[in-house]
């Protein structure tokens, strides 16, 4: 996921740079995950992921930008291809790079920036043979989504309580790219003890990632930090987690500041996007569905990483049954079903249904209310 | 731009790999890359055939053994990972020349050198015999959301662009007498990267407003429709079923 290279000579690298054909032919190479490090279900099942994750975004990215889409989120995928070429050296001829993923969610937001992130990845995988083809689900789950929601929310988080102002962007910043970088790493543990292809140990994997990537994350969060400090310093309203930010453009009418009315040109919301949600909520609800049923017909073969510490150190001898225990859901199986297998997917598919249901009634109950409190109909279209 | 289309991985050549339609070809690729990895490890002669399957590829598309056993060379970062792996992994243990090696952990270095090699083999092989715009023609045809095929080509299309602006912003701090040297100068060098991304983001406003006014509305018009006779098809599957069969055999023996 990352490297360290040693510094090619500045001279050598001048005479090469100035007669080739560059930007694709001067590709780093990151480090992504191969072909057979995964097992091929788990693999396909991020790939699922992966692909709800982009879908989700490409609305989402749409309903920001409209038919601006396609060009700014291009130019901006461009923009992390190159400056992940960007060398920035720390001491001894090594010298890291950044990764991109907080910096895309800070600057352009978290639906743009996961595809901007996934377009990168799947361009290196295709073109440039970096990770493999059936990695790529895993890679673009791990290194464009965790990186990149984990970073946002923990961002617009740390806006929000901290004092309004440039520094606190800066700082947000900071703790957004020191925690995504950990965090994607621990995502990819996961994966890996759910379908790693060799039994290593996962406390010693988790203990490696974390630790190499939080020191990874060290350099990246100063870099990002420095990068969207500098892009605040000259466009502030290109950042879009300072959006918040901006000041009013007031007016002094006879000695009273008054607002200035909103531009004519505010971009008004593209009918193009306003779609039913219908399809998303289906797509959402059949993913659950497939994940819940299908995934844990795999999963359940094996036991859950707590149960399993505390089998061995034997902590579970004085747990005492939950007082759920004789439900007919109990221990995530179906009673009266046999085969552990089918009987776990089952429960999988009925514990979906009930949350889904148990969801939507408070969301139902939350909006009436508001729509009661608010008394505009406009107010509860735009919630 | 003339020279920035071609990738480093492209070569020119026109052999009948060369000529197949990129979508069938993408297609077979990730067909194989697919039987590849559900091959069992143990069947160590299947990854045998796998590897001289890729080579008739190769000796079909003109492309050279140098060349393809260069690129590979891309993947050296894994094998020390892989190296890794007798080490560390859990489970029974064997002595290799007075070392104790892990047998799970030796099959788990195995299985990732040669499923990975495979895999980036078939990639390098892909990308040598398509073109950039072919490639992502072939997305297109594969029916990728039209919208994440565009921000590709933007992408790949600017990519060049984008880059160069790079290469000026270094040459301009150089002939001012900069060098990077450590820590202290990384904010030179993440102002470099935030004047880069308005650079690119204010691009990019000029290639809409550009666009708009040529009359584009959200979608691009397809022009070029990348078309495939059943035989092309057939031809391009035949790498990805005859792995089949040897996958299938991998597991029955």
């Amino acid at each position: 996921m990352c490297d360290t290279r040693e510094q090619q000579s500045e001279s050598n690298e001048r005479v090469t740079r100035s007669c080739e054909p560059f930007a694709l032919s001067h590709y780093h190479r990151t480090v992504h995950v191969p072909d057979g490090f995964i097992n091929a279900p788990t693999s396909a099942v991020t790939g699922v992921v992966a692909a709800g994750a982009i879908a989700v975004s490409l609305r989402g990215a749409r309903r920001e930008l409209d038919e601006r889409t396609a060009p700014l989120a291009g130019l901006v995928a461009a923009f992390i291809f190159a400056v992940q070429m960007l060398n920035f050296p720390v001491a001894a001829g090594t010298s890291g790079h950044l990764l991109g993923g907080a910096l895309a969610a800070i600057l352009v937001g978290p639906y743009t920036g996961v595809l901007c992130i996934s377009v990168v990845l799947l361009m290196q995988g295709i073109l440039f043979a970096d990770g493999g083809l059936t990695a790529l689900g895993v890679n673009i789950t791990v290194m464009g989504c965790v990186t990149t929601v984990v970073a946002y929310a923990v961002f617009r988080g740390l806006v929000k309580v901290l004092p309004r102002g440039r520094r606190s962007v800066t700082v947000a910043s900071f703790v957004a790219a020191l925690l995504s970088v950990p965090a994607a790493a621990l995502a990819f543990t996961l994966l890996y003890w759910i379908g790693g292809t060799t039994d290593v140990a996962i406390g010693k994997v988790a203990t490696a990632m974390v630790g190499v990537h939080l020191l990874i994350g060290i350099g990246e969060a100063a870099i990002t930090a420095l990068t969207v400090g500098a892009v605040i310093a000259v466009r502030p309203d290109l950042v879009h987690g300072a959006r918040g930010l901006q000041q009013k453009l007031q007016l002094r009418v006879n000695g009273a500041l008054v607002d200035v009315p909103a531009a004519e040109g505010a971009r008004t919301a593209p009918v193009a996007a306003r779609t039913s949600r219908r399809t998303l909520w289906v797509s959402g609800l059949v993913t659950s569905l497939v994940l819940a049923g299908f995934v844990s017909f795999y999963a359940s073969a094996n036991p859950d990483g707590l149960e399993k510490v505390a089998a061995d150190k034997g902590i579970d001898e004085k747990v005492e049954e939950h007082a759920a225990a004789d439900s007919p859901l109990a221990d995530y199986g179906v009673k009266d079903v046999d085969n552990a297998r089918l009987s776990g997917g089952l429960a999988g598919v009925i514990g979906v249904g009930v949350t889904v249901v148990a969801g939507s009634a408070v969301f139902w109950a939350v909006r009436r209310r508001r729509g009661v409190d608010d008394a505009s109909p406009t107010a509860v279209e735009n919630v | 731009m003339g020279a920035g289309h071609a990738h480093r991985l492209y070569r020119h050549g026109h052999s009948p790999v060369h000529a197949l339609p990129p979508h069938t070809k993408l297609a077979a690729t990730f067909a194989f890359v697919v039987v590849v990895v559900s091959t069992p490890r143990e069947a160590m002669w299947a990854f045998g055939l796998y590897a001289v399957l890729l080579g008739l590829v190769a000796f079909r598309a003109r492309v050279p053994a140098g060349f393809l056993l260069k690129r590979l060379l891309i993947e050296v970062p894994f094998v020390a990972f892989a190296v890794l792996m007798p080490f560390v992994a859990e489970g029974e243990r064997v002595d290799v020349l007075g070392v104790s090696l892990s047998v799970n952990g030796l099959w788990g270095a195995w299985n990732v050198l040669a499923k990975g090699t495979l895999g980036v083999a078939t990639s390098v092989l892909l990308a040598a015999t398509t073109e950039l715009r072919e490639v992502l023609l072939g997305l297109q045809r594969l029916k990728l959301p039209p919208l994440l095929v565009q921000i590709a080509s933007f992408m790949i299309r600017y990519g060049d662009v984008i880059t160069d602006e790079l290469r000026r912003m270094r040459i301009a701090r150089e002939s001012r007498g900069f060098e990077a040297r450590g820590v202290r100068h990384w904010g030179v060098l993440a102002k470099t990267a935030g004047a880069l991304f308005i650079r690119s983001y204010e691009r990019g406003e000029r290639v809409h407003l550009a666009m708009v006014s040529r009359g584009y509305a959200g979608a691009m018009p397809v022009i070029d429709e990348v078309t495939a006779s059943r035989a092309q098809w057939s031809y391009a599957l035949t790498l990805p079923f005859a792995a089949l069969v040897v996958c299938v055999l991998g597991w029955a023996l």
